[in-house]
């Protein structure tokens, strides 16, 4: 427990070092201008919500490395003492090991998800019954805002983030991410975010109350919780880049020899295109946000039409980044369930380049569409068609996808367990997703039904039932690879079943209320919704509780489930090659691959060989030889 | 042997799409039909679901389909399935016909598009236009004066004359706000610094909700208000019974209190928010005013309505009622509201 030595204590102290700084600096600055009084409680939030989390990161040792470096001290580059993990205690320090990381991000994810999702249930039921019962509407507004921030920003998107973050490496043969220091300070900044999130309730007049999207200039008037949204977006949104970033100098430079890009896993393919999003969209939605800040603290103008501001261009902005981000949240889910339905239909992936090509035609696509989300909003109305076309072309690439997995599925061997349920679940579901997308695209039927329920019908359909559906598939898939035991089955099935019928029951009747006329976002509705909104309360309580038996047979499981083989699924991929859990740094010797990563039922085929030299500790990236096909 | 199993699926297939169609078609989707707008959605609505369910089915037979046929059976663990990796023509024909379906579906929706932001024509019953304007939460209605007959007449609900088409020049005092009316179909924001507009044409008598579709605060949901669907007479007979003088000069007591309850319940939406007995108000999001001002001076009602953060009741946050009254409301609205309130609080 010492507070000199990096670790949780310390970071404790550094948050309060960092607030402490704040309030010195918002003073002195006051001061300085000769404004009274001299305490403005919200401009020292402000400062301290940016300076306690670096605080924090520097406290827990996160920039340690890069300090001992800039200060001409010695560095210990390559000794690797903060790899892998020895005891649960190593999950809560600074580890470079992308598989620690990845075990940290996905373990921290779902605690997120469990916290989104009770607030959900709280929304739920308050709209059990017309007026309102629990909550008052700002509590409401508070809690739908929170509950859809939480489960983008620290569920899905780092999710992904986590699980690619574990098997991504394993799968092209390489000994670590390109920047394991980073990847480390990525994870760290994302307890930050989710923090504020939740501290947000105990700011005076509530926590962020204008829903994820934070329009301005509801966001610039409203109560001080909105700040922490503003500032809490900017370390998730920092955090997914510098992942991105990883991401993509490692799948360029460390596949193994052998791995052309035609050889890898689609779920690298996958990550590969969703980095690619990250990189270019994440930082608009930091613009918006800056924006948003610079008018609150220092009375800039962006969006106050009296002072000839633009409000809609905060829409432009933020949309240039969300919509992208809804491919963020779907792009990767798309390479696990590649991965799961060739292992478990023993099928090679049916038309694997079209696979590959149609991810980077939803990247560029994804960028044509962004102001479809705003066909009410008030824009020039000419830009409507051209982006209802737009929007409407993606799903062909998204409909090459799906119609490629049911070709994959034809006349294979079909192992119906746990994971192979989730993504067939997912086939299904994210199809309704789909469809319901198209219909939103053509203008006037979304006119009609935007800002309504058919829209929160939609969101879940695509993030439920099509991201959360792939991620249990994927958690249930690697389960025995990450921790080395075996999940049970039974309550698995349990799991999907209670999940995927009240999912249904949830959400479908959503579309419904929504043609009908219930706007979304309110606290109250009129009388003849309650009927169906009873009947959506009661199916989403059943989901509340499914998810609970899911995280008691991971729980169980993890402790004292039996022991996995190396590769219970008999998959050709890399990472079931080596032991589970793997070795310390991956591979005892380099592979090198000579083959495609799904040649189920080709005789003698393989994808990859371990007979190259032994990998030395020092593990200089592996590089790639390009290899034809 | 194998060609049976498909015919089943196709034949599966046909008759659950045929099915879903009909379910799809059946269902009562939409709000009562009030519109001639609302009607041409409702016909892309019905072409949507005839394209969608059958590629819907589609995708669920298949799934189903391999389901029952290929699932892994004792001794099958070791089997592998037919290394099969692809076929072109099949590829082209899954990436042809829905490019074809959806740029189809697309030009079909600018027709609509088209149709429903059309100015009627010459011939038709000349278009009424009106002002709307949007405000933390209340909606306010103005027809202009050569509609209303000299003077231009502001509401707070809406009445309009069955089949004259209109057109809505809509704005906000404060945040974004939507205006939406579910039996005319059509919406839009209501964005501070600019009008936006859009045009229905009414087409079924009737009352029918307006409401506020875009989040705009704590009074997001009750910011609703009503609209009228008369005939024509019934329109001109309402518009000459209005634009009598809320509080005419030199108003006795009760009068200016009369006046002042009228403001309260309509066109500021004080009642949207608070609470108050004699007005029938029942709000929940400001303070409860039958016992919040018990005792309040003059001056003081005025400031609590100008300057509501001036003094803020117990267990509220400043910021949370508009600010802009000051603005919105003319002197002598003013004074008649301080003047029911005294009334009906002490
Ligand atoms: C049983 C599970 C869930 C229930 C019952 C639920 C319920 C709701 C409800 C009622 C709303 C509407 C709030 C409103 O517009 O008034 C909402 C919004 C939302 N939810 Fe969920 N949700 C669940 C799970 C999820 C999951 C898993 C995700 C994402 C991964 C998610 C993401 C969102 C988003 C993005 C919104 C939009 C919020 C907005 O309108 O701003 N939800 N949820
Ligand atoms: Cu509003």
């Amino acid at each position: 427990m010492s507070l000199r030595a990096p670790g949780l204590p310390r970071a404790g102290l550094g948050a309060l070092i960092g607030v402490g700084l704040a309030y010195a600096i918002t003073v002195v600055a006051r001061a300085l201008y000769g404004w009274d009084p001299v305490v403005d409680g919200e401009a020292v939030l402000q400062v301290a919500l940016i300076g306690a989390p670096f605080g924090f990161l520097i406290g827990l040792g996160a920039f340690d490395y890069w300090f001992y470096w800039a200060a001409g001290r010695k560095t210990r580059p390559e000794d690797h003492s903060s790899h892998g993990a020895h005891s649960w205690k190593d999950y809560f320090r600074v580890n470079t090991d992308h598989k620690v990381i990845g075990i940290q991000y996905t373990v921290h994810s779902f605690f997120f998800l469990l916290v989104g999702g009770m607030f959900a249930m709280l929304v739920r039921a308050e709209l059990a019954e017309p007026g309102m019962q629990f909550v008052n509407p700002n509590a409401y507004n508070g809690l739908f805002s929170v509950h859809a921030s939480i489960l983008i920003f620290l569920f899905i998107i780092p999710v992904f983030a986590g699980l690619a973050n574990y098997v991504l490496p394993l799968m092209i043969g390489a000994p670590d991410m390109a920047f394991p220091r980073l990847n480390a300070l990525s994870f760290w900044m994302l307890p930050m975010a989710g923090i504020m999130f939740l501290l947000s309730f105990l700011a005076p007049g509530g926590s962020f109350a204008t829903g994820w999207t934070a329009y301005a200039p509801l966001s610039v008037d409203a109560p001080i919780g909105q700040v922490f949204f503003t500032i809490g977006v900017q370390f998730a949104g920092a955090s997914s880049i510098a992942t991105a970033l990883n991401f993509l100098v490692t799948i360029i430079t460390m596949r193994a020899p052998g791995m052309s890009f035609f050889r890898m896993p689609l779920l690298v393919w996958a990550n590969f295109s969703t980095s690619l999003l990250v990189v270019i969209a994440t930082p608009f939605i930091a613009a918006s946000q800056f924006m948003v800040l610079l008018d609150r603290a220092l009375g800039f103008s962006f969006f106050d039409a009296a002072k000839g501001g633009d409000v809609l261009m905060y829409q432009h902005v933020f949309w240039f980044y969300s919509h992208p981000a809804v491919y963020i949240m779907m792009l990767p889910g798309f390479g696990i369930i590649s991965e799961i339905l060739a292992v478990k239909a023993r099928k090679p992936i049916f038309g694997y380049r079209m696979m590959a090509f149609s991810l980077l035609a939803i990247v560029v696509l994804g960028f044509t569409v962004w102001a479809h989300h705003m066909f009410v909003s008030g824009m020039q109305e000419w830009i409507r068609v051209p982006m209802m076309i737009t929007t409407a072309v993606i799903a062909v690439p998204t409909g090459i996808k799906i119609f490629s997995w049911l070709a994959t599925l034809w006349r294979g061997v079909l192992h119906l367990d746990t994971p192979m349920l989730f993504a067939l679940g997912f086939l299904t579901m994210f199809t309704l997703g789909g469809i319901s997308g198209v219909s939103l695209a053509l203008i006037p039927f979304d006119i009609h039904v935007s800002d309504t329920y058919y829209i929160v019908a939609h969101i879940h359909y695509v993030l439920f039932g099509g991201s959360l559906f792939t991620i249990f598939a994927g958690v249930y898939y690697w389960f025995p690879k990450m921790t080395g035991r075996m999940f049970d089955e039974r309550l698995g099935k349990w799991h999907f079943w209670t999940t995927f019928i009240g999912f249904n029951l949830t959400f479908g009747p959503m579309h419904l209320i929504g043609i009908q006329g219930m706007p979304r976002r309110v606290a109250d509705y009129s009388q003849q919704f309650a009927t169906w909104n009873l009947f959506i309360s009661c199916a989403s309580f059943v989901v509340g509780l499914s998810t609970l038996l899911f995280v008691y047979n991971m729980v169980v499981s993890w402790r004292a489930g039996a022991r996995a083989p190396a590769n219970p699924w008999r998959a050709m991929t890399l990472e079931w090659q080596v032991s589970s859990p793997p070795p310390i740094f991956n591979f005892d010797t380099i592979p090198t691959v000579v083959g495609g990563p799904y040649e189920y039922g080709v005789p003698g085929a393989v994808h990859g060989v371990f007979k190259g030299a032994e990998v030395k500790t020092t593990a200089a990236p592996a590089g790639a030889a390009p290899a034809g096909d | 042997m194998r060609g049976r199993p498909v015919l089943v699926m196709v034949i599966a297939g046909v008759v659950a799409s045929a099915i879903g169609i009909a379910l799809g078609l059946t269902i009562h989707w939409f709000p009562t039909e009030a519109s001639t707008q609302l009607g041409d959605i409702k016909t892309l609505y019905d072409v949507i679901i005839i394209v969608s369910v059958p590629v819907f089915v589609l995708v669920m037979t298949v799934v189903i389909g391999a389901v029952v046929r290929f699932r892994m059976r004792p001794g099958q663990e070791d089997q592998d399935g037919p290394p099969i990796h692809g076929n072109t023509k099949l590829e082209v024909l899954w990436t042809a016909v829905p490019a074809a379906l959806i740029l189809g579906l697309c030009a079909y929706s600018y027709v609509v598009l088209r149709d429903a932001e059309r100015a009627p024509a010459a011939t038709a019953p000349k278009e009424i236009n009106i002002a709307v304007k949007g405000q933390q939460f209340a909606w306010t209605f103005t027809y202009p004066k050569d509609v209303a007959g000299g003077k231009a007449l502001s509401t707070t609900e809406l009445v309009l004359p069955e089949g004259r088409s209109v057109k809505f020049d809509i704005n906000s005092e404060d945040v974004l706000h939507d205006f939406w009316v579910p039996e005319f179909g059509m919406k839009i924001d209501a964005v501070p610094g600019i009008t936006t507009h859009y045009r229905i044409t009414p087409n079924r008598l009737g009352t029918y909700p307006v409401v506020c579709a875009e989040l705009c605060g704590l009074g997001h949901s009750v910011m609703r208000s009503t609209v009228h669907v008369v005939t024509e007479p019934q329109f001109k007979k309402w518009l000459g019974g209005q634009n009598k003088p809320a509080a005419p000069q030199g108003a006795s007591p009760a009068q200016l209190a009369a006046a002042g309850k009228q403001i309260f319940t309509g066109a500021s939406g004080c009642s949207g928010c608070h609470t108050l007995s004699d007005a029938g108000a029942t709000g929940q999001i400001g303070p409860n005013l039958d016992q919040v001002l018990k005792g309040q001076s003059d001056a003081m009602l005025h400031q609590d309505i100008v300057d509501p953060n001036a003094a803020i009741a117990k267990g509220y946050g400043p910021n949370i009622m508009p600010q802009n009254f000051g603005q919105t409301l003319s002197e002598s609205d003013l004074n008649a509201l301080v003047a029911y309130l005294k009334e009906a609080t002490q």
